[in-house]
């Protein structure tokens, strides 16, 4: 799962893409998966970190990263290539 | 450490179409408490989805209502509209505030009766009545409000077989520049039928025109309207005074006063168009004032307006069952709230608050009920801050026809409390069991054994 | 003599093919004579122009639809003025008027001056109410009949004749030739604004628009007759010029003196072959053309702003004739952190 090294994330919540010239906005929970993303940290690690900091549960966890990432290849901000080979 | 409250991660698309919400200030705000009841403790203790009643909240209303009018108009009278929430807590609390009872049916007939409500300060309008409701009216000295020629004729054969006067009224309808008309009630004013009507009372023996009822339409936000009908019923009082030197004894304005829900496909919300009740007050007394009325035989101004007192006392509470993506991306989020106990979203865009506090992020959101039928929309387009499972919600503005129209559909029907004056917590409807249903029930012999 | 400072939140700043008249308020505002504007933006929408233009507008903060209510509105402009101390605020859009006159009472004991129709005048003036607006103050309007189901359009059309101009409550209009048309107007028209629909009978002739000034006591302030000279393919003049016709003027004037009308506006009119003016609209807001009443003498801005701080205010006895506006269009270079901090804090 490899994010787009170009895309460009502000502490505002602010995310732009300067391939296609889109931008987006993030909640603080979304800017930090995507930091991790950059971090280049395994799905299994940004989940421990989720449950780790915050109260919830693996369900729950795992169901809205999977659907975040989902979000994020819909607006190709995630390579699609390199999470077809991941 | 203690761990933070977790929000699932989002992120949107911007374009300049889009109005922005991120950043905004206090676009809702969590309704946590009602009445100084935690909502999380209600549920926990009643179950969800649950319905609550603030009894502070009814009797603020109704004394507000009748300051509107008493203030502008010497004589008022208030009269509960049984059909709008005929819970019987809930109509004791508007008889003890001085309402009467307006029932729509033999059923809220006998209801207002259990309540204790005198025969004689119970109207009774609609188009059906049967034999037995009438003569049961008749005996009690109710006032009747009569529908059409047929009930009439009824009315006049059994005052003569049971040999006692009837006090009627005659209900009107009329052209009050309103869309659509309710010309399917009464009689109507434009074309004749309602002094048609009223000749034939006036040259009855048996039965005596004591007043003249309208009732405009429902949802109304436009006051003007009542004043033009407050002028028809007025015009219509003094012909009879012209014509037969008889005074009615009160005008009933009926209800349908807006309350401060938002109708679906209303471009402002209800809270910033519908009018306050002073206003409908003001239109309706200034009409009669200025109508032909000697000053000292002002009519009694009857009013039965149901909606508008009711609909903001009551909440429906609930919870989150799940969260989906639907096939072309828009978020869904289910519900234990369904259309089943919440008719009236099929009229309004219902405001929903979160039970807990919630950060500013929010998303574009479809919230369904939980049944298992398409039609179960409670939300079709909501802003919502991100819900977790299981937590609650709150929809406002419940207070009037939910209570009345629910369905015993797929699953039962919630327990109703209320929470008196001194914020305690009354169950006043318990929860549909299994037993209640199956106490109406009945199984042919042959059918009671099978082999699967 | 040093000028007072007077700071004044302008909305409609989308100077698009569309336009708000936000941003030529603004430019009005900046050439007054008897005060120096501090300019405050408040949009709806962070492609808004005039939001990136920081040489009219000092800072512009995003403020909620009116469809989100007056509760969330007061909020907003709550949080605003605790920071800039507004002493004016001049809503453009039709759209929220009614929410700024409900909401001008208590604005008023926030410090901020508004100068806006009545509630009655308002309503007095709504497409639906048209034909009982002219009747009651003697003003010719086409023949218009209000519609809530499409089907309900055939009982009036011997009355009105095709083609018909079908119109949404607040917005929105089209011409049908024919009941197909007519119920495809009625459809996309209504999803948008709601019912009712109105149709008005189509008026032939020469469109005329007039902006202008009530005191509010029946006085005309400023008067501006223009005829548009091109129009986009959404209805908006794109040229226009301003005229002198004395007939206008006097229709203008009868308008405020019968309606004792408080606050700017703009009459949409229509002239027949036999020189009749037939009053198709009343806007109860400045026009976005409005920059023309400046060029030739009556900045309505101007005077808007002192009639809302209560000030004595000479009436425009006279314009420049000969003068007319085209309007451009501009392509500004916007740094993406401006876009940034709009979208993400609502406020730049």
């Amino acid at each position: 799962m490899k994010i787009n090294k170009h895309i460009a994330v502000s502490d505002s919540g602010f995310v732009f893409n300067p391939v296609t010239g889109e931008s987006f906005t993030a909640n603080p929970m979304g800017i930090e998966i995507i930091e991790m993303l950059k971090k280049e940290q395994t799905v299994e690690e940004i989940h421990a970190a989720v449950l780790d900091k915050y109260h919830t549960d693996n369900t729950t966890v795992e169901k809205d990263v999977a659907e975040f990432f989902e979000l994020l290849k819909n607006f190709s901000l995630i390579d699609r290539h390199e999470t077809t080979e991941n | 450490m203690e761990k933070l409250r977790y929000e699932r991660p989002l992120i949107k698309r911007l374009d300049g179409n889009m109005p922005n919400k991120f950043g905004m200030r206090s676009d809702y705000t969590p309704k946590t408490h009602i009445e100084g009841v935690a909502v999380k403790d209600l549920i926990k203790k009643y179950g969800s989805p649950l319905f609550v009643i603030s009894e502070r909240q009814i009797r603020e209303n109704i004394r507000k209502a009748r300051k509107a009018f008493e203030t502008r108009y010497p004589r008022v009278q208030f009269a509960w509209s049984y059909k709008t929430n005929y819970l019987d807590a809930v109509c004791r609390t508007f008889h003890q505030e001085g309402s009467w009872a307006e029932v729509v049916s033999g059923f809220e007939y006998d209801k207002a009766l259990h309540n204790g409500v005198e025969g004689s300060k119970i109207i009774f309008n609609g188009p059906d009545k049967s034999s037995a409701d009438l003569e049961k009216a008749i005996n009690n000295n109710s006032l009747i409000h009569i529908d059409h020629l047929d009930e009439l004729y009824k009315i006049q054969e059994l005052s003569k077989k049971q040999n006692k006067t009837v006090r009627v009224a005659i209900r009107v309808n009329m052209d009050t520049g309103i869309y659509p008309m309710w010309d399917r009630f009464g009689f109507n004013y434009e074309n004749g039928q309602a002094w048609t009507a009223i000749n034939k009372i006036m040259q009855s023996e048996t039965l005596e025109l004591v007043g003249l009822h309208t009732h405009i339409g429902t949802f109304m936000l436009s006051p003007n309207a009542y004043a033009t009908a407050a002028y028809k019923l007025a015009e219509l009082a003094r012909n009879i005074r012209l014509k037969y030197n008889h005074e009615i004894n009160y005008i009933d304005m009926g209800g349908g006063f807006a309350s401060h829900n938002t109708l679906k496909g209303a471009y402002l919300p209800g809270t910033d168009i519908s009018p306050s009740i002073n206003e409908f007050a003001e239109a309706i007394t200034t009409a009669l004032i200025n109508s032909d009325f000697p000053q000292n035989k002002l009519p009694l101004l009857i009013l039965e307006t149901g909606r508008a007192l009711i609909d903001d006392t009551a909440f429906l509470l609930g919870s989150v069952i799940t969260n989906k993506r639907l096939s072309d991306g828009r978020r869904s989020t289910i519900l234990d709230i369904g259309v089943n106990i919440l008719f009236t979203s099929f009229w309004y865009d219902h405001k929903i608050t979160p039970a807990q506090p919630f950060t500013q992020y929010t998303e574009d959101t479809v919230l369904y009920g939980p049944l298992c039928m398409n039609i179960d929309v409670v939300r079709e387009n909501i802003n919502l801050p991100l819900l977790n499972n299981g937590e609650h919600l709150v929809v406002h503005n419940v207070g009037a026809y939910n209570m009345t129209q629910w369905m015993q559909f797929i699953t039962l029907r919630p327990r109703v409390v209320m929470i008196d004056m001194e914020h305690k917590v009354h169950v006043i409807r318990d929860n549909e069991t299994l037993k209640s249903l199956l106490d109406l029930e009945h199984v042919p012999d042959h059918l009671t054994k099978f082999d699967l | 003599m040093k000028r007072p400072k007077i700071r004044i939140g302008v909305t409609g700043l989308n100077a698009i093919d569309n336009p708000g008249p936000g941003v030529p308020v603004i430019r009005g505002l900046l050439e007054a004579k008897s005060f120096d504007a501090h300019i405050i933006g408040l949009a709806y929408e962070s492609l808004e122009p005039g939001i990136y233009m920081h040489d009219l507008v000092n800072k512009t903060y995003q403020i909620p639809y009116p469809s989100a209510g007056t509760d969330q509105l007061i909020d907003r402009l709550e949080y605003i003025q605790e920071k800039e101390h507004l002493d004016v605020i001049i809503p453009n859009f039709d759209a929220e008027l009614y929410s700024f006159i409900k909401l001008s009472p208590r604005l008023k004991k926030m410090g901020i001056h508004t100068f806006l129709p009545t509630m009655e005048q308002f309503d007095e003036r709504l497409k639906v109410n048209l034909p009982e607006f002219g009747e009651k103050y003697g003003i010719h309007v086409p023949k218009s009949e209000v519609i809530y189901q499409v089907s309900d359009h055939k009982k009036h059309m011997e009355k009105l004749g095709w083609p018909v101009v079908v119109k949404g409550k607040y917005y929105d209009a089209g011409i049908a030739y024919n009941a197909d048309q007519l119920t495809g107007y009625f459809n996309k028209i209504s999803a948008k604004w709601g019912l009712p629909i109105i149709l008005q009978e189509f008026a032939h002739g020469t469109e005329y628009n007039v902006t202008g000034l009530g005191d509010g006591h029946g006085n005309t302030i400023s008067a501006v007759p223009m005829r548009k000279q091109y129009i986009t393919d959404k209805g908006k003049a794109w040229g226009g010029i301003a005229i002198t016709d004395e007939k206008l003027l006097n229709l203008t004037r009868k308008f405020i003196k019968e309606t004792k009308w408080r606050g700017a506006f703009e009459l949409e009119l229509m002239k027949n072959k036999k020189g009749q003016f037939y009053l198709l609209e009343i806007n109860p807001r400045i026009p976005a053309w409005v920059y023309l009443a400046v060029g030739v003498g009556q900045n309505i801005p101007e005077a808007y702003v002192n009639l809302a701080m209560g000030k004595e205010v000479d009436a425009f006895e006279t314009f420049e004739s000969g003068k007319m506006f085209v309007r451009y269009s501009w392509d500004m270079i916007v740094n993406l952190s401006d876009f940034e901090k709009i979208s993400t804090l609502g406020e730049l």
